[in-house]
């Protein structure tokens, strides 16, 4: 039988404000267990909740961003279940009234066709704080620091019909709260975690089929594996004659498998209810203008610039634009190297794959794009042989050195390029060769003398210690031995 | 209006209360009492009526953007009945 499948997301999305939504706590990552939950964040009695007026104004530039309509009037709501990590025995959130309303994300596929996903709402709401099941005398450690942070929760309507195209929705929100700098897009810390809504229907049938709920995935990779799990999953228990059970799941990317977290008759009941202790915000017209003022350069913007004014390719430029800090170091790289392809090429491949390999991000990178900028200035200018340009990038990723100049004269790379001193290294090569020299001028087929030319660039190379310009080698060579 | 012993045993594990069966039966009575002290307020008619959100009739005023807290981790732990390394310590919690 043929299936649908029917993906809808929800996905938490910690906003990069200074403090926490309810009170004047830092929010900075890392620091001491506890040291950052004051005696709100605690829940302590008598203490008030206060917004944080940037949550609101981060929310709202999202809303802008999205095509959304923003929630004049937006209504906090206490949402009832007993956790540790959760002190109030609540968390705050919005339910009927959220602060941002219906709207849209355009994506862009592989096939080069563009769809729509609708997004149904995106509310503020606090995070919880953390449990550590390490064995503390078989007592569970908590760690309220994260209590109270930040989050918007965007939640699209059921429009996504594949992993590829959940997939690239989740990476153009990415692309999207990482541009507008309301999140810093860390999926290693948690800053944005996807829950995956999925069914499966009869192909062409008009009725949604039973859902489950995948959650907490903080990768594309791991969202991609469990979406393919979770539709494996049901299609064998549809094609077996059994019934889809409403649950939440939980996906062990590391093992590729997932289990049932809870079904629906023990879901909670979660009694939400208008928050007493806030009043109801309003949102007026400056405060919405302020915000859209704030708005930076979108991704599909900086594409379509990118495209324009680099002369890249929709490829590169897709790719160059997507993350706004890779976007940042892209333009730092050509201001300072002229070559906006060279300087697409090197980002994109050594760049890239320094970074995965040690799974670092952009602002993690141990070399600036002034640096890198400096290096294609010398690739482009024919200093440096594409050999050479490896061992510069390698000294200034390791540090050792941070001058591009200086690690070209330290390590003796600049390629020869003065074709007087060439041709007499051709010269001298060419006389010790007499047997090769002879074999080439007697063949007939241009492909196999071709091929006879790399004979001789070995020795060359070595003559020159490596220094000599292989283009113009190349070229000298064909003339003298055609002569 | 009755209430259900079904629906007082769900409702107590949810507010986390042991309720023996003796107090479930009392429950009944009192809680089915005030139930029908709110069931007049649906005599009401509240068709043309907006949902309230807050008894006051305010908005809410917000905060800058400003860290004004300080760490009182000794202050706040030396009430609390367990802590290592820092954390609160609370029984073992299974997910």
């Amino acid at each position: 039988m043929q299936w649908d499948i029917v993906i809808g997301l929800e996905i938490h999305v910690q906003l990069a404000t200074q403090t926490k939504i309810f009170s004047g706590s830092s929010i900075a990552f890392g620091a001491e267990p506890n040291t950052q939950a004051n005696a709100v964040d605690l829940a302590m009695p008598g203490t008030l909740p206060v917004p944080n007026e940037q949550a609101f104004r981060y929310a709202v530039m999202f809303g802008l961003a999205t095509n959304a309509e923003i929630g004049r009037r937006s209504v906090f709501e206490r949402k009832n279940y007993f956790y540790p990590d959760l002190p109030k025995g609540y968390q705050t959130t919005q339910l009927a009234q959220p602060i941002v309303g219906p709207g849209y994300v355009d994506i862009d596929l592989a096939d080069g066709s563009t769809k729509r996903v609708r997004i149904h709402h995106a509310h503020l709401e606090e995070d919880a704080g953390k449990s550590l099941h390490e064995d503390y005398h078989g007592m569970t450690g908590i760690d309220l620091n994260r209590a109270g942070t930040p989050l918007i929760e965007v939640v699209t309507e059921p429009d996504m019909t594949s992993a590829e195209e959940a997939v690239a929705f989740a990476r153009k929100l990415h692309s999207l709260v990482t541009s507008l700098g309301i999140c810093d897009g860390d999926m290693s810390q948690g800053s944005m975690r996807f829950d995956v809504n999925i069914s499966l229907k009869p192909k062409g049938s008009d009725t949604l089929g039973t859902r489950t709920e995948t959650k907490n995935l903080n990768s594309f990779r791991f969202m991609e594996q469990a979406i393919a799990h979770e539709v494996e999953r049901q299609m064998d228990i549809l094609e077996d004659g059994g019934v889809i059970v409403q649950e939440t799941r939980l996906y062990n990317g590391d093992r590729d498998e997932s289990r049932s977290m809870r079904s629906k008759e023990e879901a909670n009941d979660y009694r939400y209810f208008p928050c007493p202790d806030l009043l109801p915000v309003e949102i007026d017209d400056a405060f919405i203008e302020d915000a859209r003022a704030r708005l930076p350069e979108l991704p599909d913007a900086r594409k379509a610039r990118f495209k324009e004014h680099y002369g890249l390719n929709d490829y590169d430029a897709g790719i160059l634009s997507a993350d706004a800090r890779l976007a940042a170091f892209f333009e730092q790289t050509v201001e300072h190297g002229k070559d906006a392809k060279l300087a697409a090429n090197w980002i994109q491949g050594e760049f890239s794959a320094r970074l995965n390999a040690e799974e670092k991000s952009v602002a993690e990178a141990p070399i600036t794009g002034a640096q890198l900028g400096a290096l294609v200035t010398r690739i482009a200018d024919n200093t440096l042989s594409s050999a050479g340009a490896k061992k510069v990038f390698e000294a200034l990723w390791s540090g050792e050195n941070d001058d591009v100049d200086a690690i070209i004269e330290a390590k003796g790379l600049k390629q020869v390029s003065d074709t007087g001193a060439l041709e007499s290294m051709v010269d001298e090569v060419l006389a010790g060769m007499p047997d090769q020299v002879a074999q080439y001028q007697q063949e007939s087929d241009p492909k196999k003398q071709k091929k006879m030319l790399g004979g001789f660039m070995g020795p060359l190379m070595k003559a020159s210690k490596g220094q000599g310009n292989p283009k113009l080698f190349n070229e000298i060579l064909v003339r003298k031995l055609g002569g | 209006m009755t209430i259900s012993r079904k629906d007082i045993e769900k409702v107590a594990v949810l507010a986390r209360i042991k309720v023996d069966d003796e107090q479930v039966a009392a429950l009944e009575k009192d809680l089915g009492n005030i139930l029908d002290l709110v069931d007049q307020l649906g005599a009401a008619d509240t068709d043309s009526v907006e949902p309230m959100a807050h008894p006051l009739d305010a908005v809410q005023r917000l905060r800058p953007d400003v860290v004004t807290e300080t760490n009182q981790r000794e202050a706040f732990q030396a009430i609390a009945p367990a802590t290592e390394d820092g954390l609160y310590l609370v029984p073992r919690v299974i997910e």
